[in-house]
Order: C-alpha cells, then structure tokens, then sequence
C-alpha cells in the first residue's frame, strides 16, 4: 500500500513551495550522491514500517475488541485521514526541514515501535481504550505522513521534479508491499504484535541516527549530537522490551482477563482462553466470556429445559455450536436420552472442553450416546439428507453474532433448515443475546423464527455473569409455553424449578418486543443491529 | 525465466508486471492443474468440412425439430418444448457437456462456475423468466428465495492493501469522486425507463448512444474521476469483456439502467441470485426437463433447407456421420457458426465480434491470509487486470478451510483477434502464475494455501457489444425465421447474457410450437406459455 500521499497531493506539496521558494529551507544541493541514496533507502524503510504500524493498529484493535466488522475499516480509515492531515502539516514546516524531519522520526520510532504495547497494557486498564486507540492511530498516522513530504523537500533540489517523484513513490510502493508482505508472512507468525511494533520502533530510531549522517551538511553540532543521544535512549528502550516481549504478552494478555490464564490456544477458528480462580472457571472465545462456573448452571439450565419439558418425547436431540459439553451434560439429565448429536465448528473447542470442563460437565463428552460432528452448522443441516430421522429437540447455542460468519447462523434459511430436522411435535430453543443490552438484535432472532415458520415463545433468565439473557423457544404449531418442567428432573436442577419456569415467559416493560427486520443471508441486519448495540453498550 | 517474465507481460500489461515483479523472491512454484478448453480440434473441423455428399449413405433419423447447440439457448428451447408438450424433438451439442459457456465443473468439496456465475433478478415484465425460476424452486412466494440470493457480503474490494466493502473504493474518496458518483447514479436513473431485459423490449429512443463509446459518454458529461471510471470499467470488463474505450454507450447504460430495480439504488441494482456452480444450475435444471432427447459430442457441420424438410448433417466425435432430417431446426449457435455451416441463410458477421477469456478454478486447502473486510462472494483487486474471483463456497455457507475460487481474466484487446491469439500462446503454467500473482497481491501466503489451479481458456467467450453494434436498430428486428430454420441464441442480442439465451430460445420454441399447433404467428417477441402456467 502506498502511503496516502496520493500523487496528486504530493504535486502540490512540493509544486507549491518550488514556486513559493520557501527562502529560508535549507538546499540539498550540497548532498552527496551516495547521502541521497541513502535517503531512498529510508523512504523504504519509512514505507515498510508505516504500513506495519497501521496494520498493528487494525490488528490489536480487532484482537482486543472482538472481530467486528467495522473495527478493521474505522481504524484504517481513521490511520488514511491521519496521514493526510500529517502531509498538510507538512507544509507548515517553514525552515530547518531536515531538522524537523529528525525529529518526527524520533517521535515516529517512540510512538510506533512502543504502540502495540501500549494498546493490550491500555485495554486492560484504560477506561476509554477507544480513546486512548484513536489518538495513537492520530499521532502515528500524523507523524508517518509527516515524513515522506518532508523528506521529499529535502531532496527536491538535487532531483528533476519527475525523477524525484517517481524514485519516492516506487520506494514508497516498494516499501508498502515488504510491509504487507512481511507483516503476514513473518512479523506476525514469527514475532507476534508487540515484537513487530518494537522491532519496527528500532529501525525509526536507526533512521533517525542514519539520517544524522545522510543529512549533516544540512544540520548544526547540536542536532546531530542531540539526536544521536535520544535515538540512542530510545533503542535501548525498545531493544529491552524486545528481549522480554514474551512477559509483555503474557502479562498483556493476562491483563485482559481478571482470573489467571490456565490455558490459552488459537484455533483455526477462534482464540480460546481458560481462566480459572479457585473454584471459579471461565470459558472466553475471541475475549468474549462464554461461560463462567460460577453461574452457567443458571444458563446452560435456562437454555436447555424448557425445550426438553416442551417437547412430545426427548429421545433424539440435536446441539448445535455447545462444545463446551455444558448443554449436552443437561440434555443427559433426562433418562429418555438415547441418542445426541452435537454439531460445533471447531475441533479444537471440544478437545479443549474434553480435557479441561470433564468435570464440570459430568463427562457428558464422553458418554457413548453422543456422536460429535466437527462442521459449519448450517452446512451440515443443508447437506443433511432430507428425509434423515428428525429429531425431538433441537438446542442451537451460538456465539453472538458478531460477524457474518456468525450472523449466517441466525438466519430465515437456517431456522428453514433447523425445522426440516425437528420433529413435528419437537421443540427448539435458539440462544438469543440480551433482550436487555441487545433488544432490537433479540427480537430480531425472534422475528427471524417466525419468519422461518416458527411458533415462538420467548423467554429470559438471569444469569449474574451476563446479565438478563435471552432464549426463543421454538416449535411447528402453536403451543402455549411449558408450565412444568419433565418429571425425570424433579429437585436435580440448581436455579429452575416449577413454580420459577413461567416467570421466565413474562417481560418486563424495557425488554418487551420492538419492531425490526428479520435477518436473512443476503441481507444481515442481526450483524448491524447486534454490532450497533454493543457499540451503543461500550459508550 | 525471462520469457516467464515476458509472458505475463503479454497476459497482465507491463504495468502490473512491473508492480508485480518487485517480489522476486524464489518464485514458488506454479501450481500443477489442467489446461481446459472447448475441443478445439473437433470444432475446427467445420473449417474444411467434408461436402454434403459425404452424409449420402449415411443413416438418418427423422424427427419434428431438431435443436443444434446445447447451451442456455438450444436448453431453453428445449425445455420450452418439452413443457409445451412436444416430444419428438433432439438436441445436439459437439462438447462432451451441455451448458455451452454456462457450463460448470465439480470437485469433492463443491461444484463451480467455468463461465457463467450470477443471473440478476429479471424484472417482473420479464415472467417467462421468473417463471423458470419458480420452476427450479428459486423464486418462491412473489420473492427470490434465500438461498439462492447472493449471501451478505456479496461484494468486496481489495484497495491499497485492505479489503473494502462494496465495490465502489469509498477510503479515501475526495468529495468530488462522491458527488460524481451521485452524479452519475442520477443520471443511470434517468435512463432507467428506457432499459429493461430482455434486450428487444428495451425503447428505441436511444439509439444515439450506440454512437459513441461508453469513455466519450463519461467524457461528455464530465465524469472524470479515477474511482468512477474504474468502476465504470469494471462493469464493461465484468459483462462484456470489453474497456470503455470499445464498448458501446448503449450497451453501458443498458448494463446499468436495465438492472435498477424500483426499491434498491442503481448502484446496488436488482437482487443478484447465484449457485455454487454459477448458471450451471439454470442449465442442469433444463437439462432435467429435457431428459435424454440430446447428445453430446455431434457437430452439426451443415444445415439446409429442400423439399424433404431441413437436413441437419452430424458428423460424431468418433468420426461416424448422421443425418437428421427434422420439419423445423432451432440453431442455438453462436453466429460465427451458425453462418458457416447454413450458408444458405446468408447470415451476417457484421458486429459479431467475440472476446477471449480465461477462466481459473482456484482449489485451496485452506484459506489464505487477507486484511480488512471479510471475505464476500464477489472478490475484486482494484486496478487489476482481472475481475478478482467468486468464491464457489460462499453461496453455502462454509467460510473456513477448503474451498475453490473462480477467476476471470477477459482479453480486453481493441481487436479481438489479438486477445485470442495471446490467450492461445499460453500455456497452463502462464495463466496459472498470471493468476497467482493477481491474488498474492490480496492474500501474500496464497501459495502455500493452493491445491491445484485448473485453467480453462475460451477462445469465443462472448459477443462484444461494440460501438455500433445496434446497427442503427437494425439488430433489435434482425429475422430471426428463416423459413423452418429459427435462430435462436443470444448472439442476436449481442449481449451475452443468460437473459438474452433464454429470451431467444425460447422464443424460437415458441414459433416451431405455434406451427405445430396451427396457431398463427405470435410476432410479438414471447408470449407466456399458454399448455402449462409456470405460477
Ligand atoms: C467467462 C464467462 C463468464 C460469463 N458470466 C456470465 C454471467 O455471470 N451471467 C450471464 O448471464 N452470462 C455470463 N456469460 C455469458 C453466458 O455464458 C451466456 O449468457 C450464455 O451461456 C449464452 O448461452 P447461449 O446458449 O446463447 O450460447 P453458448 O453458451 O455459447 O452455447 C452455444 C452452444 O453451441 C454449441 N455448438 C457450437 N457449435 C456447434 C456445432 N456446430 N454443433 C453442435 N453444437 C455446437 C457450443 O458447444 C455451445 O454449447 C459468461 C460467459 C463467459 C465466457
């Protein structure tokens, strides 16, 4: 990627001053030939780390607040405009440009190399990350789009304006792609963000100090020493960070989480983190918390009864996502059970549940009435053979949808599919988020059902760690929503019991249902209400 | 290496070569796959074919109507007919499968377009159409149904390093690229009446743009801005593979205006619907009607008119001759075919020019690295000489691991005949390395990720709306019957468009049907089928 200095920009930038003569700019005419290679060189190395600067920022911001849509995007944009406010800037800079230029590489290298850092200590601590986000995405973007403009003018008058013009922007270009190249190929892989941003950091600081040589004829005593000293200063910071990056991370990532980390892994699909504090364990996806031991029983109860005691019979049940085996342990808990197939994208999940919640989940992972199936849910009911046995209940327990690739999971076509695979006289409950925190996005999964030709009943519950959580019960006709819970369960639940089942029906005034559209494949709203909500949430 | 070098330059511009280049690194190794194409031998027999003679002592079956051209056109004809009742009648194609450039290929994992992809909503005026559709179970209860409408995201572009939504490259859009956007897309609305599908119900009261090219049209109304114009462009590559330079002003605003739909904006025009093999599902589905009244690998290598009825001479793959000696044939070819072997019709080449295309089946292992939006069926490089790739595993769902993507590559040379001849100077490797480099540019660890590329190259791909190629109008009432032989593909549009295919063939069906019967002849273009309702 190019830096933002869109050609016709950079024309006026520097057209502009030819013509005005800026009287007091020092000339370059006394550079050496081998000095202004040299400067091509830092151009290169300028490119490559403003783009890896601006990637770690779309990055972090989407590894630390959830893989949302628009995080990516806003942050890029927000990087572009920046850069484009630091090459208006630039033209502010009256004398003493290679002073200047020295000096917002020093700020570039502070700033950028210690950003990455900075952003996971902030998330854990700061109260408005999204503040402290922005404005180091201003301050980078400002100062990177500083420093091509300005060196441009320095070197403006040993070059024909076409040449110059031409050599920054293909080492620019060239720059750009070793950026986006090496950021996903081996920075990433092999360093991780805050080595990348430190490491990064240095190469600004070496700049700095190359450019004290390169640029001398054009600096007095004071600046060249000066500079040397803080570059210097600032390496050996960054150089320290760099070696113990690994306590950084740890102790970033732990920051994040308020329990100590027992288990972390990044699946092909999703980072899983464990946490555990005495007696209490907690399930995060993405940072999202999942479930925590502490009160799950009220969800994993809440979600999974009703549509047991709803349902004609309770023989064949169908889980999809769960593959935490904490629905599945509750499923077991009617002894009509005999056989589940539980339905979860990712192996790495139910591995990660069979050898750390075993407990927790009374070994329901392991029980041999239990086939797993490791596949795209709504792939795997599409591909479904159509006249497959159908099954009594069906229990759908997804992450929120806060992607397309989730919101695809809430769709009219998948409650379509859902329904061709639950029995006549079945029932079905979809996890639904907070009609509290998140109600247009609940009702719209409500909507959603019924769109699909469902009968609904939709029901809440209280659960401490997520607050007043929401559930859509399910089933082909009308029904009127269960009043007793299946006898097999009398006094073995920890939070339902008979007389608490048809409060859960009953919605207070600030949940009730509010008009939205339904979410359907070609057109998501589930993704843009439930994204405008949480956003709407963290303010 | 050097001439590596100097054959992508021949495939993607010196440009992109130049900008390409600069990762020198060890060139990984270019995937192995196949090198596809229609049987180009075969074909080329009609260049010296045998004389009439030589089908003398050959047998000969006589049937009522005789289709030759296995595509979407010859297909629909042949399903009209079949609907309509009519049994005795044979369909002949010379490749080995139905679906002409609408054909598609099938992995384990999934099926995927070789040609065509999507098929916009048609316009409710359009009902013979979107009574095919409810047919196939894809438009049900006055609406697309879900699954076939393009799944949300639908389209992406890659931009300065980033995926984008949409198409249009919003970041960093001064405020005079938005207001010309705006512009422009007031001005496609006042067009909007004057255009619909099919192409012969469109008004006449245009005919002045066929004048001029699609780039004098944006010049003339001020419309210079670099996002704008590549859009523009994209849409003239993407339908026509043509640029603005060559295509016709009509046929631009045909492309745009035709697909506005009352409640969507112009930019996002009608629903798009789409399988994970293209149009190869449209073409399966007629396939079915038909049932097993066709054969593949038959050339039809001449076709006339005597007393006897219309002749139809095959000549098979295997070298053996047939003669088919029908009472009504329906020529679903393309022109340049069609007026080599029924000379008799003296038919006219004048604007039949066709475009070459590449087209790659990309087979993944898993799915590459990318930055930005993610990922949508329609993925496109801004500024790249290709239209980017669809994504055969969209459609359904799945959205993590193995998965295959289409890319296409149009030659869009000012004379068509150069594309050709650089599109057949390649061989599997350059196309394949073409291809590679293009998405590297999007997804730098693409290699590791690539299974197999399988590369297919269509020498006549489709009809290129040129300047001019109305004819002054003539071309919206160009004959169609010539005696017992009907025309039917969608060549006489001169928009290649499944739209177009299925207008004609089934028009043509109509005719022979309308004879059969003793009805008189429905000289307006199509009217809905009288035997069986589709609603
Ligand atoms: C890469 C590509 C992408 C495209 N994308 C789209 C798209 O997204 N949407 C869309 O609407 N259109 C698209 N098109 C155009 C689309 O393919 C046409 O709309 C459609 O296939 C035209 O149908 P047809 O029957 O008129 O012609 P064809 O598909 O050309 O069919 C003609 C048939 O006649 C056969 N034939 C030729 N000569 C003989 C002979 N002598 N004897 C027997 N058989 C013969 C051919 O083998 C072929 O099967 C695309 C085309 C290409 C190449």
């Amino acid at each position: 990627m190019a830096e933002p200095i869109a050609p016709s920009d950079t024309v006026n930038d520097v057209g502009n001053d030819a013509a005005s003569g800026t009287p007091n700019a020092p000339t370059s005419a006394s550079l050496s030939p081998g000095a202004t290679t040299l400067l091509f060189v830092t151009v290169l190395v300028i490119a490559t780390s403003g783009l890896v600067y601006e990637l770690l920022a779309g990055t972090v911001a989407s590894y630390v607040l959830g893989d949302s849509v628009t995080q990516f995007s806003t942050t890029i944009g927000t990087y572009l405009f920046a850069m484009g406010i630091g090459s208006w800037l630039s033209r502010f800079v009256k004398g003493d440009v290679a002073r200047r230029f020295l000096e917002v590489e020093l700020a570039a290298a502070l700033v950028g190399g210690g950003s990455a850092p900075l952003l996971f200590l902030g998330f854990a601590r700061a109260e408005a990350f999204e503040v402290l986000l922005y404005s180091l995405i201003v301050v980078i973007g400002t100062l990177v789009g500083l420093e091509i403009p300005l060196l441009m003018r320095i070197l403006k008058e040993r070059l024909a304006f076409e040449e110059l013009v031409s050599k920054v922007l293909t080492f620019d270009y060239i720059g750009a792609l070793f950026g986006s190249v090496l950021f996903a190929l081996l920075f990433v892989p092999v360093f991780g963000l805050n080595r990348t941003s430190l490491f990064f950091g240095i190469l600004n600081a070496g700049v700095a100090v190359v450019g004290t040589f390169a640029l001398r004829p054009l600096l007095d005593r004071g600046t060249v020493i000066r500079t040397r000293v803080i570059a210097g200063g600032i390496a050996a910071l960054l150089i320290v960070g760099f070696v113990r990056a690994d306590e950084l991370t740890t102790w970033t990532e732990q920051d994040l989480y308020d329990d100590p980390i027992v288990f972390a892994t990044q699946s092909s699909y999703q980072r899983i983190v464990v946490t555990r504090h005495d007696a209490r364990t907690s399930l995060f996806l993405n940072g999202n918390l999942q479930f925590s031991s502490v009160d799950e029983h009220r969800y994993h109860e809440a979600l999974v009864h009703p549509a047991m005691s709803a349902a004609a019979r309770r023989e064949r049940v169908l889980i999809l996502g769960g593959g935490d085996g904490l629905a599945l342990r509750e499923v077991f808990k009617h002894g009509e059970v005999r056989e589940v197939t539980l339905v979860d994208l990712d192996p790495a999940m139910t591995e990660t549940a069979a050898r750390l919640f075993a407990d927790l989940a009374d070994h329901a992972l392991e029980d041999p009435r239990l086939t797993l199936v490791n596949d795209d849910a709504l792939v795997w009911l599409d591909e479904r053979a159509e006249d497959a046995a159908p099954f009594d209940v069906v229990i759908v327990d997804f992450p929120d949808p806060n992607h397309f690739g989730l919101g695809k999971l809430y769709t009219s076509r998948f409650y379509r599919l859902a329904r061709r695979a639950l029995a006549d006289d079945g029932a079905m409950v979809v996890q639904s988020t907070s009609p509290l925190f998140a109600r247009r996005s609940y009702w719209c999964i409500e909507t959603t059902m019924r769109q699909a030709g469902l009968h609904t009943a939709p029901y809440h519950a209280t659960v401490p760690s997520f607050g007043a959580w929401g559930f859509v019960l399910a089933r082909e006709s009308r029904f009127e929503p269960p009043t007793e819970l299946a006898s097999a369960l009398d006094g073995r639940l920890r939070f339902l019991t008979n007389d608490v089942l048809p409060s859960l029906f009953v919605f207070p005034a600030d949940m009730q249902r509010v008009e939205v559209e339904p979410n359907r494949l070609n057109d998501q709203t589930l993704v843009r209400y439930y994204e405008a909500e949480t956003r709407e949430l963290e303010r | 290496m050097s001439s590596r070098r100097e054959m992508l330059r021949v495939l993607l511009g010196a440009p992109f070569v130049s900008l390409l280049a600069c990762d020198e690194t060890p060139a990984p190794r270019v995937p192995d796959g196949e090198l596809l194409g229609p049987d180009l031998a075969f074909g080329h027999r009609l260049r010296e074919p045998l004389p009439r003679e030589a089908w003398n002592d050959a047998p000969t079956r006589r049937i009522s109507v005789a289709i030759v051209g296995g595509g979407p056109a010859g297909l629909s004809a042949g399903w009209r007919l079949a609907r309509r009742g009519v049994r005795d009648v044979e369909l002949v194609e010379l490749e080995p499968e139905l679906g002409g450039t609408s054909r598609s290929g099938r992995s384990e994992l999934t099926r995927y377009p070789w040609g065509a992809h999507y098929l916009p909503l048609p316009p409710a005026s359009y009902a013979d159409l979107r009574g095919l559709l409810m047919e196939m179970g894809a438009y049900r209860s006055g609406a697309p149904a879900e699954e076939v409408l393009v799944r949300e995201p639908e389209e992406r572009v890659f931009f300065r390093g980033h995926w984008y939504p949409g198409l249009y490259p919003f970041a960093g859009a001064s405020a005079d690229d938005l207001a010309q956007l705006e512009r422009f897309e007031r001005l496609v609305e006042a067009y909007v009446g004057s255009f619909t599908s099919p192409f012969v119900r469109c008004a006449r009261d245009h005919l002045a743009l066929d004048r001029e090219s699609a780039a004098s049209f944006l010049d003339r109304h001020g419309f210079t801005s670099a996002r704008l114009r590549w859009l523009a462009e994209y849409a003239t590559r993407d339908d026509y593979g043509l640029g603005l330079a060559d295509t016709s002003a009509w046929a631009f605003l045909f492309y745009w205006a035709s697909r506005a739909s009352d409640d969507e904006d112009v930019r996002d025009g009608a629903p798009v619907l789409t399988w994970p093999e293209g149009n190869g599902a449209i073409v399966d589905h007629l396939a079915g009607v038909i049932g097993d009244r066709f054969r593949t690998r038959a050339l039809a290598t001449h076709v006339f008119e005597d007393p006897t009825g219309v002749h139809v001479l095959l000549l098979r793959a295997d070298g053996t001759r047939e003669r088919l000696l029908a009472d009504h044939a329906i020529l679903a070819l393309p022109r340049f075919v069609a007026a080599r072997i029924a000379p008799e019709l003296s038919l006219s080449r004048e604007s039949f020019d066709y475009g070459a295309w590449a087209v790659a089946n990309v087979f993944l292992r898993e799915r590459p690295d990318e930055r930005g939006f993610p990922p949508a069926w329609d993925n496109v490089l801004y500024d790249s000489p290709s239209l980017g790739y669809v994504t055969a595993t969209h459609q359904r769902g799945r959205d993590l691991g193995p998965s295959v993507w289409t890319w296409y590559l149009p030659f869009t040379d000012a004379d068509p005949d150069e594309g050709r001849a650089r599109l057949f100077s390649a061989e599997h490797g350059d196309l394949a390395e073409a291809c590679v480099r293009d998405l590297r540019r999007a997804h730098p660890n693409v290699d590791a990720c690539i299974e197999r590329i399988d590369v297919w190259r269509w020498g006549h791909a489709m009809v290129q709306p040129r300047v001019g190629f109305l004819r002054g109008g003539a071309r919206f009432d160009a004959p169609f019957v010539h005696g017992t032989i009907r025309l039917a593909h969608s060549d006489l549009s001169g928009l290649a468009l499944f739209e177009e295919a299925f207008f004609h063939g089934a028009r043509a069906a109509d005719d022979v049907w309308n004879e059969l019967v003793g009805n008189p002849r429905d000289e307006s273009a199509i009217a809905p089928p009288r035997a069986e309702s589709p609603t």
